[in-house]
């Protein structure tokens, strides 16, 4: 039982989908994400055990990903196959047996309609075991506002690629704290340094996906241990 | 139509424009509007910068059509007004340029990722055509496609400007140092990898945009020169790297530090110098005189 997991774990990290998927080049032909999660499954491997394995391997691809090891494509490719994984793990969120982090509200601000990095961002955190509740690219701070508030608890994330948009993120991020100053926001995107987020009244700012995902991990065992 | 293949030949350097986004930002144009319909709605506007470059001593200029693919305007419900868009786009600046200067085609990416099936290639081939024909009719010289990551998708773009006007391209990618040193677009990219891919695609002039200031831009075009001796170079360069100050967004790199780092740029090998996101009138001019006082 423990190979048929460690080979989901492999699949997600290098991207392999499922059998018939091309991707990796090595690993064509072979078994992947969705077949053995399958196995798995009915092999009666607990699916906690299963989103173990994948959080892990979404983990180390994200930290290549840090590393530059890796670029765009594999990370997308590592998250095709964590949602290969996640298609037969969804019963059991539906019933309870198995549950996220936490939920994570995101979207790229108002004036900006980049969703690369966003998307990229989303895929991980999703990847490492939270919800992500997306609310796409040109989002204006009063829809952010809406979704805090219906999503007690969340932690907030804002993108932004344009230089010009990063006037617009400083007052998303202002309102946000005017109403809701408990929750934790964290933003990034390619103008930004950790200077510029804190200036905007940011709590985080991380330059790639994994680094939001220990900025995730850090701002809930501080809301448990609280 | 005129080659600006023959214009580079005997080591002429010439000097392309710059930005034109942080440009019109600062004319007017609110975050979330689309660019490119101010091509009908601010003419004047659009028109006013063209001509700013060509003042300040430009060989060329490009057009305000860097997001003018029907994939990219479909953001904004524009996407059948994409032959207009870029027509209107190439008319203006040829009106600027006149009939002794360059007029490149603006083709940015589309946002689109190939590789993750959103779209078929066919339908973003289909939409570079269009957007390369619109251009050719509104007159422009070369097609420009710019700010690339994905070889796929660049030399989809590439390919279909060249099929479907046959006017020469010019192919420009953009670069960032990862933390080993190298160089890499946001898909993984070499610069060495970027050089074969679209030379057979069919650009004829290649190079690097946007990205981080002079100095990197230094250390890439020295890198594709060491992999391709002939094909000419175009580097259009931000104004380094933007920083949050008081809340404003400041392009550190003045016109007097560009035009003084100029001379090192050409000699690792650019043939077209120019300028990316937070250049001016008063870079390029700075770069005109550091060029052509020399």
């Amino acid at each position: 039982m423990n190979e048929l997991v460690e080979k989901i774990g492999q699949c997600v990290e290098r991207g392999k989908v499922n059998k018939s998927s091309p991707y990796p080049n090595d690993m064509k032909g072979m078994d992947g994400a969705d077949e053995f999660t399958r196995q798995a499954l009915e092999a009666a491997v607990g699916p906690d055990a299963i989103l173990q394995v994948c959080n892990e391997g979404m983990q180390r691809i994200g930290a290549r990903f840090s590393r530059n090891e890796v670029f765009v494509p594999e990370l997308l490719m590592a998250a095709k196959a964590m949602h290969a994984v996640m298609v037969h793990l969804e019963p059991f969120f539906k019933t309870g047996s198995i549950r996220a982090k936490g939920k994570f509200v995101l979207g790229t601000v108002a004036g900006d309609l980049h969703d690369i990095g966003k998307n990229l961002v989303r895929m991980v955190i999703e990847g490492n075991g939270w919800e992500v509740i997306d609310l796409g690219v040109d989002v204006k701070p009063a829809k952010f506002l809406e979704a805090i508030k219906n999503t007690p608890g969340c932690v907030v994330g804002l993108s932004a690629l344009l230089t010009t948009t990063m006037v617009g993120m400083s007052k998303t991020v202002q309102e946000i704290k005017a109403q809701f100053p408990a929750t934790n926001v964290i933003v990034g995107g390619a103008p930004l340094t950790m200077e510029a987020a804190l200036k905007m009244g940011a709590d985080g700012y991380s330059p790639d996906p994994q680094g939001a995902v220990a900025f995730l991990d850090k701002v809930s065992v501080a809301n448990i241990t609280q | 139509m005129r080659s600006l293949l023959a214009a580079l030949k005997n080591n002429n350097v010439l000097i392309s424009d710059g930005a034109w986004g942080t440009f019109l930002h600062e004319r007017g144009l609110q975050p979330g509007e689309c660019p490119e319909l101010w091509n009908i709605t601010h003419r004047s506007d659009v028109f006013a910068i063209a001509k700013s470059y060509i003042d300040a001593g430009a060989d060329m200029i490009l057009t305000n059509s860097f997001g003018g693919s029907p994939s990219k305007l479909e953001h904004y419900g524009l996407q059948d007004r994409a032959a207009e868009l870029n027509k209107a786009a190439a008319v203006i600046s040829r009106e600027a340029a006149g009939v002794d200067h360059f007029v490149l085609g603006s083709i940015g990416p589309t946002g689109v990722i190939l590789m993750m099936g959103q779209v078929s290639e066919k339908v973003l081939f289909d939409g570079f055509c269009l957007q390369a024909d619109a251009l050719k009719e509104g007159g422009v010289d070369v097609i420009c496609v710019e700010t690339m990551s994905a070889l796929d998708e660049a030399c989809l773009a590439i390919r279909a400007a060249r099929e479907s006007t046959g006017l020469e391209v010019i192919c420009t990618f953009t670069f960032e140092k990862t933390i080993i040193g190298e160089y890499r677009t946001m898909m993984g990219v070499s610069p060495a990898e970027m050089v074969q891919a679209v030379k057979d695609a069919g650009a004829s002039i290649i190079g690097t945009n946007c990205g981080n200031g002079f100095d990197q831009m230094i250390e890439i075009v020295r890198e594709i020169r060491s992999i391709d001796p002939i094909t000419p170079i175009l580097v259009h360069a931000n104004a380094g790297k933007p920083v949050f100050q008081d809340g404003k967004t400041v392009f550190p790199e003045t016109p007097e530090r560009m035009a003084a780092k100029v001379q090192d740029l050409i000699k690792s090998g650019a043939n077209i110098v120019g300028g990316c996101c937070g250049t001016t009138p008063a870079h390029i001019k700075g770069l005109v005189n550091a060029i052509r006082v020399h």
